[in-house]
């Protein structure tokens, strides 16, 4: 009963004139704009749902919903990402070019983001935009160009997975640089002059007391080198050689029109977990080290001001 | 305590460490991104392989041979070529000024209003990000197929009588394509420069007897000019040269845009001087917008170092 009363007491109004009182409060929030942002979250996240969901179809439609099931990832024997060679060889191809690329661009990245920090000398400006430039490049700009340097002067690369990793590591690289920079600005060059005053020379300074604290830049950026590279179609497709080194998007690319099978969807599912996997690990890192230091503000926000 | 020595010593770490640091991926980049641009100009200023029929490229800048740009040129004035850079052009103009008009109130409302909401719709704002764009484009493809949702949905309300092909080189479906697939790339550095913006100066014009909408030309919009410059620029750099969008969600000549036919130029293989010489027209058409940003960056990253 005393639940209800507190209902009762208010006075009836229909839903029409409650929504009208809601929309037109001056004193609440902006109305207009939270519908706005709202239904624009769902236009950009529903239809990706939608072919998350069809990757689960039980039948052969991409369009019917039939009942929920796991053929197209494991059950069936011929078409499943599983059982189809080339659909599983897109995937391990993804995977690799996505760790070599994770594992080579990070080392080279982090030491060009210090690097290009703390050398104020006469090269360090070209050298800094030199950095800056393949990440204003459109990438068939980038492809192509790459194509054609291991085409005509650089023969002894030969189009395939190694062409494909040296193009990946070279977009991937200036990303990393990003990352590991933000940290480098916020850290400052305190702790280590304080480290080299008290006898620290310079260089252990950097391996005792900077690299620690740039560690969870480090680990994000693993991430992120990780989650451009699985992403990346035009780099791939320029220069994949032949269909031997189709990653997952170049697979898409080829397949989205042509091959109506349910199976394209779940491969792309299976590339969209991927790279949620990475990003969130590497959202929880920072937020982990943000906590162990007590910074103000979320871990998200940072990532969202990195502009990548 | 420090000698002569010591402080040599330090003199000389202090000059090398940190060049050194970055000599690796200066190098890297020197090797496969640079040489690789020129590499473009050296293909498209050399001549066809008489025997192969590929390209031979002109390492040697005396040796110059500007055929191809010449053939283009007089294309670009008279025959299909005008049409594909000016379909593309208003391409990215229409999709870049829709995505404006999305994500501006969007941006707005993350920064401004959304209260304990808002990493939360950080998140789900950022999230396509790292959704394949292929995979969105596809998403798209299944919507729009012939027995699509959309189709369903429009005969369900009875706007259409029997299914629509969207699929088929539509340019309203390609524009929709390009809004879809780069708005959040305009949102964050809206977000960005909205959030940056002092709350206290727009209550300041509203006590000085400023209007809502006043306040907000007034005052916010010029206060987020440079999120909004930025944020077109980043989103029309990849447009310009964007072909799979059209490819997968219309497949017909009549919506190629200009990176479709570099594209078809390099991957058969006969083209490569042309493909190579349309990749330099299209960065010179980019050129522009990639000199501001990165002038914007540059300046940026100093200001946040001093």
């Amino acid at each position: 009963m005393t639940v209800e009363s507190g209902e009762a007491r208010r006075p009836y109004s229909p839903p029409a004139a409650r929504f009208k009182s809601w929309w037109s409060n001056p004193w609440g929030k902006p109305r207009f704009l939270v519908l706005f942002t709202w239904a624009y979250i769902l236009w950009s996240l529903v239809p990706v749902a939608i072919a998350v969901q069809f990757g689960f179809n039980a039948g052969r439609s991409r369009s019917t919903w039939q009942g929920f099931s796991l053929r197209w990832y494991v059950g069936d024997p011929n078409l499943s990402v599983l059982h189809d060679l080339s659909l599983r060889a897109a995937l391990v191809q993804s995977l690799q070019l996505a760790a070599l690329t994770m594992l080579i661009a990070t080392p080279l990245g982090v030491a060009l983001a210090i690097g290009l920090a703390r050398w104020t000398g006469w090269g360090s400006r070209p050298a800094n935009f030199l950095m800056l430039f393949p990440l204003v490049t459109p990438e068939i700009v980038m492809g192509v160009a790459l194509f054609l340097v291991f085409v005509h002067l650089f023969g002894f690369v030969r189009l395939g997975t190694m062409a494909q990793v040296l193009g990946h590591v070279t977009f991937t690289v200036s990303y990393v640089v990003i990352v590991v920079r933000g940290r480098l600005f916020s850290v400052g060059k305190d702790y280590e002059e304080a480290a080299m005053d008290l006898g620290a020379s310079r260089w252990q300074a950097l391996r005792t007391v900077l690299l620690p604290m740039l560690a969870p830049a480090i680990w994000s950026s693993l991430m992120v080198a990780f989650a451009i590279s699985i992403d990346d179609f035009v780099i791939s497709a320029f220069l994949m050689g032949d269909a031997s080194s189709s990653t997952i998007p170049v697979k898409l690319y080829s397949a989205a029109r042509l091959a109506p099978s349910p199976a394209i969807n779940a491969l792309a599912s299976i590339l969209l977990f991927a790279s949620m996997i990475a990003i969130t690990a590497a959202i929880l890192v920072m937020r982990r080290s943000r906590k162990k230091e007590g910074t103000e503000g979320s871990a998200v926000e940072d990532f969202a001001r990195l502009d990548l | 305590m420090s000698g002569p020595a010591d402080e040599r010593r330090a003199v000389g770490e202090r000059r090398w460490l940190w060049p050194s640091l970055a000599l690796p991926g200066v190098l890297w980049l020197v090797l496969l991104f640079l040489t690789p641009l020129y590499a473009v100009f050296a293909v498209a200023m050399g001549s066809p392989d008489p025997i192969f029929g590929g390209a031979l490229p002109a390492w040697n800048p005396l040796a110059w041979n500007p055929g191809e740009f010449r053939t283009i040129l007089g294309e670009l004035f008279t025959g299909q070529l005008g049409i594909v850079f000016l379909r593309t052009l208003v391409y990215v103009a229409v999709a870049t000024f829709l995505s404006l008009l999305i994500g501006y109130p969007v941006a707005y409302y993350v920064a401004r209003h959304a209260g304990r909401w808002r990493v939360l719709v950080l998140m789900l704002i950022i999230a396509p990000f790292w959704i394949n764009y292929l995979m969105r484009m596809l998403a798209w493809v299944n919507l729009l197929s012939t027995d699509g949702y959309v189709n369903q949905a429009l005969m369900f309300v009875g706007l259409l009588d029997e299914p629509r092909e969207w699929l088929v080189g539509k340019h309203s479906t390609v524009i929709l394509g390009l809004v879809y697939g780069y708005v959040p790339f305009l949102i964050l550095p809206l977000f960005a420069a909205l959030d940056r913006i002092d709350p206290r100066v727009i209550e300041a014009a509203r006590d000085l007897g400023a209007s809502p909408a006043r306040a907000f030309f007034a005052v916010t919009l010029p206060l987020s000019s440079q999120g909004i410059l930025a944020g077109c620029v980043i989103v029309m750099l990849p447009m310009f040269g964007d072909y799979y969008t059209a490819t997968l969600l219309s497949g017909s000549p009549r919506t190629n845009m200009v990176g479709k036919l570099i594209e078809q130029d390099i991957l058969s293989g006969a083209g490569s001087g042309r493909g190579a010489a349309l990749t330099v027209v299209l960065m010179v058409f980019v050129g522009i917008l990639m000199t501001y940003y990165l002038y914007s960056v540059a300046r940026a990253s100093r200001e946040a170092r001093t």
